[in-house]
């Protein structure tokens, strides 16, 4: 092997090498990819033809099952519960987060950084860990078969998360564009929110997206607060969908498919975002 | 205040503090801190999580009964096992993939886009995909298994094959996450190191291993971090798919606390096993934080200062 091949890329060895390295993304791929595939085929197959002929095209294509989906109001309600659910927990977690932020960024006082710790330390304690106690509260508030059940505790297990990277990203926005703000007659408050935010846009931009996606995919905390299937979320609903009609994988996989929809349409858009959120999230964390 | 600026300069006072803290309070002591206190106090009686507080106290007999119950210690296992699997498996290809699509492979951001598909789907859907499958009559793992004249299993019907099934769909679910971490961590290396190992004759594995991979150490310690909580927390998945069966091979500490809590009513008793889940949380994060990522913060803490 030649140096100079080495220079190209580092782990490039010889063409045999690359075809393996290759392979193994390729098969990587295929383990991911397949599955996927064979929910989104199986959906337009009968569960006949499923068994029958698991991987290979539909033969005849059955779009049956989709727009049983597609026309079953009780989708379009849990779409819709899952959408506000994620628009209000993250509209809370932000708003709270950032004031929070603002003052463990841009303050001095006594018992900031134990106060700091401590928010920080709830991102050690999942709702696992707090769900059963969490439940009795929440009955005792009266808050059970109500969406602020779920609202609220996704907002405050939110919060550690949301706070660190906003505090870091407060952090980083110079002092002297304060001390100007402030000479211009800018109270704390109008510093905030004339100034900080909107400089800070991408970072919140960022934080809402893992809100959101956190919110979306909940399946834990619903499970006990709803019992009523009208506030059911769409994890609840995949649950129950699995549950009624079991022997008829068809259905249940088209089930499954139109549920990944807005899931992944929304990765699509919101990409970069996520991905800046998760890895900021495990390097301050 | 004793700065030489006029006092409006600075954003102080206790008003203004509170006022900003005071929302964030509320909800972390309402919905976080509470809940744990309650856990705490509900796990020394016996309580069937009725309305009202428990009367009931039976001091440390639903500890001790915990550590001496048979399935809590098989979670214990099981939980161990799976974070044995994550760092033996699951983290070290997803280290190889990300190094793979670091490299100028031809369509690598399709690879990554897929790789990162599975973490953005809830479990439940993960889970009822994956139910079937690996269903042990007619799913497609076992179809897949017959082109290379493998008998069909059982998956996650059979009590020897479960964890083996809960850890490829995670894998399916997860890897892909940390995949992202490591690409991440790999764009942090600057280029100067890795060529300047090649200029020196190092091999591509060379200097992997002598440069790339002390470098990422940070990112690797954090990512081995997340999957042991996320080990501890498991639930989702289980839940949906097996329910902690068949005959308790696959549960888990959240499912037992969750079986006792909220199927058989034995608050008190389940209150314990939450308790001992945050006391594992809380142990394992603070040896982890002092002993394993203490170098690692220290550093996090001087960039930060550096970019200030």
């Amino acid at each position: 092997m030649s140096a100079n091949r080495h220079k190209q890329s580092p782990t490039s060895g010889g063409p045999l090498r690359s075809l393996s390295l290759h392979a193994i993304v390729v098969i990587t791929a295929l383990f991911v990819g397949i599955p996927l595939l064979y929910g989104v085929l199986g959906g337009f197959k009968t569960t006949r033809q499923l068994s029958s002929n698991p991987l290979g095209l539909p033969d005849p294509w059955m779009p049956e099952n989709y727009t049983s989906v597609l026309a079953s109001a009780s989708f379009w309600r849990m779409l819709w519960n899952s959408t506000y659910i994620a628009v209000l927990t993250t509209l809370v977690v932000v708003a709270v987060s950032a004031m929070a932020a603002f003052v463990f960024a841009r303050f001095a006082f006594r018992g900031r950084e134990a106060l700091f710790t401590m928010f920080a330390a709830g991102l050690m304690f999942p709702f696992a860990v707090a769900i059963l106690p969490l439940f009795v509260l929440l009955r005792m508030f009266g808050l059970l078969d109500n969406p602020l059940g779920v609202i609220l505790p996704q907002a405050a297990f939110g919060m550690p998360m949301t706070i660190i990277i906003l505090r870091g990203f407060f952090r980083a926005i110079p002092g002297e564009i304060e001390e100007a703000a402030i000479l211009d007659g800018c109270t704390s408050f109008g510093f905030f929110w004339r100034i900080l935010l909107p400089m800070a846009r991408p970072a919140i931009a960022t934080v809402s997206v893992l809100a959101v996606v956190n919110s979306w995919n909940q399946f834990m905390l619903p499970l006990v607060v709803f019992s009523d299937d009208s506030l059911f979320t769409i994890p609840l609903g995949v649950q129950q969908f699995q549950g009624q009609y079991a022997t008829d994988i068809a259905r249940v996989m088209a089930y499954i498919v139109v549920a990944m929809l807005p899931a992944l349409g929304f990765y699509a858009v919101a990409e970069r975002q996520l991905v800046s959120g998760l890895t900021a999230g495990a390097v301050k964390g | 205040m004793k700065t030489t600026r006029p006092r409006s300069l600075r954003l102080r006072g206790f008003t203004t503090i509170l006022l900003f803290l005071l929302p964030a309070l509320v909800l972390f002591f309402g919905l976080v801190v509470a809940p744990i206190l309650l856990a705490f106090y509900a796990s020394v009686f016996k309580w069937n999580g009725m309305r009202g507080l428990p009367t009931d106290f039976v001091g440390m007999a639903n500890f001790t009964r915990v550590l001496a119950d048979e399935v809590f210690l098989g979670d214990l296992w099981r939980g161990l096992l799976l974070i044995i699997l994550s760092v033996a498996i699951q983290l070290p290809l997803s280290l190889g993939i990300a190094m793979l699509l670091n490299q100028k492979i031809h369509g690598r951001a399709f690879f990554r886009l897929l790789f990162f598909a599975p973490y953005v789907l809830s479990e439940a859907i993960t889970a009822v995909l994956f139910m079937m499958i690996l269903s042990p009559t007619d799913g497609l793992a076992n179809y897949i298994l017959g082109w290379f004249g493998v008998d069909p299993l059982d998956w996650f019907a059979d009590p020897s094959t479960v964890m083996m099934s809960v850890f490829i769909v995670m894998t399916w679910k997860y890897f892909g996450f940390h995949m992202i971490l490591y690409i991440a961590g790999r764009q942090g290396i600057p280029r100067e190191l890795t060529e300047a190992a090649q200029i020196d004759g190092a091999t591509g594995w060379k200097t992997f291993r002598y440069v790339t991979l002390p470098l990422l150490g940070p990112t690797i310690r954090i990512s081995v971090f997340l999957s042991v909580i996320g080990a501890i927390q498991l639930f989702d998945l289980v839940w949906i798919i097996t329910g902690g069966g068949p005959s308790h091979s696959s549960e888990t500490m959240a499912v037992t606390m969750f079986q006792f809590g909220f199927k058989r009513f034995q608050v008190g008793y389940a209150s314990a096993i939450s308790v001992v889940m945050f006391f594992i949380s809380l142990v394992f994060a603070l040896f982890y934080q002092r002993y394993v990522m203490r170098r690692d913060l220290e550093g996090a803490s001087t960039v930060l200062r550096d970019q200030r």
